[in-house]
């Protein structure tokens, strides 16, 4: 079995109105040097398979088509043998 | 005319869209599941507002997915009139038929009260009922209505006359000031380039009675009707 970990992330030129709320939280528990806080997605899939390469292209249209929405979403995924 | 109501697990509005379109506006309605993946003789196709799969992932994506979507797309192809309001224009971004994304309120929060609205076009068959100088009263209530396009993206929206509301104050100013959730040029609904599919986030079907408070929401649904009766749409 391979197990892929998804990483969804909201683009660098997106607002990310939940990362900004938690460091104003941080700053008010007296964490003053935090320059910046994003929240993204870690999605994990175990995908009953042993090949990593078409698993990769399997993982990357799962991506594209419903686990990212590119206008406004980066997403990177790492491929590991359980 | 008849409307179809398309019904999601989660779906919340869509009884009152079939209360103002059925008992008010005495329209045939009909109810959709969502896992029907045909539309037989409908004029009009509503995505009500809601939390479709609890806005699971991101709202309106997995809906985007259900099969009806299919339909609905082929519909709005062939130049059926769609009308997404709230979860249902989230639902319409996600499945391609309008462009841009929903990000998640400026403040953080859910909100929850009246908008003013001014119309920036017309000339559409959601729109026909005042000159561009009236200002609409509608509440929206939603989380994530932060309307985000990118600046190619928004430059196509202006130059096709897309943006069809924009959120103001209630002497018709839009200004940041009058901008609730943070959206790109204070946008709350835009249509598609052919000007059949409208997605908004106020909900007209909330402000469609006197009691409610406003009937701006009215004129929405009567000028889709008016429209119809005038031929300019099967």
């Amino acid at each position: 079995m391979l197990t892929a970990e998804v990483y969804i992330m909201p683009k660098a030129s997106v607002s990310d109105p939940q990362g900004l709320a938690i460091k104003h939280a941080l700053e008010s528990l007296g964490y003053k040097n935090l320059n910046q806080v994003r929240i993204g997605k870690l999605i994990i899939i175990k995908l009953d398979s042993q090949d990593k390469k078409t698993a990769g292209q399997q993982v990357e249209n799962i991506c594209r088509q419903l686990l990212a929405n590119t206008i406004i979403e980066d997403y990177s995924f790492k491929i590991k043998e359980d | 005319m008849r409307f179809g109501i398309v019904v999601f697990p989660g779906s919340n509005c869509d009884k009152d869209c079939f209360y103002v379109l059925n008992d008010v506006l005495k329209q045939d309605v009909e109810f959709i599941w969502h896992r029907e993946s045909s539309l037989k003789c409908f004029d009009c196709i509503v995505l009500p507002g809601g939390f479709s799969y609890g806005d699971y992932l991101r709202s309106g994506a997995v809906a985007g997915l259900s099969p009806i979507m299919k339909a609905v797309i082929d519909f709005a192809k062939k130049g059926g009139l769609v009308l997404g309001i709230c979860n249902g224009f989230q639902i319409l971004l996600e499945s391609g038929l309008l462009p841009g994304a929903m990000l998640k309120n400026r403040e953080t929060r859910f909100i929850c009260k009246y908008v003013y609205l001014k119309t920036e076009n017309s000339s559409l068959p959601f729109t026909g009922f005042r000159p561009d100088s009236r200002v609409l009263k509608i509440p929206i209530a939603h989380n994530d209505g932060n309307y985000y396009i990118d600046s190619l993206g928004l430059k196509e929206l202006q130059r096709n006359n897309q943006i069809v509301f924009r959120y103001c104050d209630r002497g018709g100013l839009v200004s940041e000031a009058s901008n609730p959730n943070g959206s790109v040029e204070n946008i709350a609904g835009i249509v598609n380039r052919d000007g059949n599919v409208l997605g908004l986030m106020p909900h007209p079907e909330r402000s469609s009675e006197k009691a409610l408070g406003s009937e701006d929401g009215l004129l929405i649904f009567k000028s889709i009707i008016a429209q119809s009766k005038r031929g300019h749409f099967a």
